[in-house]
């Protein structure tokens, strides 16, 4: 091929009652081509029971370089985790 | 009745081994990755639907022969599948022309053979049907986007569709051996097929863009056994490991 295909992202659920999950990516020309490719590439070994397929350009994603601006900030602080109750022992799953 | 149920499952099991097998010769040569893995998906699911005709063949005729032993030592007359799934693959719309040409044919035909009368035959076509009916939604899906591609994709898929046209009738021929088991109820009587395949196969070509091939000449021969000269180059491929090492085992 000289001209690749558009690039897609494969989401799929592997369980009804789960989250559709990334599995991975693949090429296709159409939105109906990349749910087949998909099936075949990725639900071969009874993976999953649906999949979603979104052309990979339609996704945004942050900047690594951005990384100490968008999450370092969260790494001191704790607080907001909900780890500071004291939970009475009748409560249970929490 | 033994015997001739027993070449029966032999005419329906051999199209899907020399199908199989020439669509697993696109294992890692495949046009790119996904219709690679998808043309051996395929080649896999044939596969596995010879296992069962080739066990239950090995029941009926009742002897020391194992599925093994029917798949890879017979000699290349004793091989019944259609001329049609023996073609080479010479490029990847002549392998989606032969496979959709075939596709249609097996659809229908596993619909029928769900009503056997024979319930092995019968559940092993209520299994494979799921299978083909993907593999028919994926050829057709090819044959429309090659006929309605690029000129070259287009002339290409126009060019296997007219070469391979030629295979198609013998799909509806009986044997003698699917006359006794048609009137047994336990085969399909193809002959009824035929009107509905041209339909559905000129829907799909028209849908694709491309002409019915008007030609009314046809081959035919492999269901007596009488092959084209591609298939003893597959056998020999297919056949290699149990003739060089018999019995071996991995």
């Amino acid at each position: 091929m000289k001209k690749n295909w558009p690039l897609w992202e494969v989401f799929v659920r592997s369980k009804n009652g789960l989250e559709h999950r990334h599995f991975g990516s693949l090429h296709a020309v159409d939105a109906e081509m990349a749910l087949e490719n998909a099936r075949d590439v990725y639900t071969r070994r009874n993976e999953g029971v649906s999949i979603w397929v979104v052309e990979s350009k339609h996704i945004t994603a942050s900047n690594p370089e951005h990384n100490g601006e968008l999450f370092e900030p969260a790494q001191d602080k704790v607080y907001r985790h909900p780890t500071f109750y004291n939970l009475p022992d009748e409560i249970k799953h929490m | 009745m033994k015997e001739q149920l027993y070449k029966y499952i032999l005419g329906i099991a051999d199209n899907s081994l020399i199908l199989g097998q020439r669509m697993g010769e696109l294992c890692g040569h495949g046009p790119s990755l996904e219709t690679d893995i998808a043309c051996t998906n395929i080649s896999l699911d044939l596969f596995g639907q010879v296992r069962s005709y080739y066990q239950y063949a090995a029941k009926i005729a009742g002897d020391n022969r194992t599925e093994d032993d029917i798949a890879m030592l017979r000699k290349e007359r004793e091989y019944v599948n259609v001329l049609l799934v023996e073609q080479p693959n010479t490029d990847f719309a002549y392998i989606m022309a032969r496979h959709f040409l075939f596709d249609m044919y097996h659809y229908m035909f596993l619909q029928e053979l769900q009503k056997s009368q024979d319930l092995t035959l019968s559940a092993i076509a209520t299994k494979s049907i799921k299978e083909v009916s993907y593999h028919l939604r994926f050829s057709s899906d090819w044959i429309k986007r090659l006929g309605d591609g690029t000129e070259e994709s287009h002339s290409r898929i126009k060019n296997s569709i007219d070469d391979l046209w030629t295979y198609t009738d013998e799909l509806f021929h009986l044997t003698d051996a699917d006359k006794v088991m048609v009137n047994e109820g336990v085969g399909v009587d193809v002959t009824k097929l035929k009107d509905t395949y041209y339909t559905k196969v000129s829907e799909i070509l028209q849908e694709a863009t491309l002409e019915v091939p008007e030609s009314k000449y046809f081959q035919k021969g492999g269901k007596q056994g009488i092959h084209t000269e591609h298939l003893g180059y597959l056998l020999a491929e297919l056949q290699y490991m149990q003739r060089a090492y018999p019995n071996m085992e991995w």
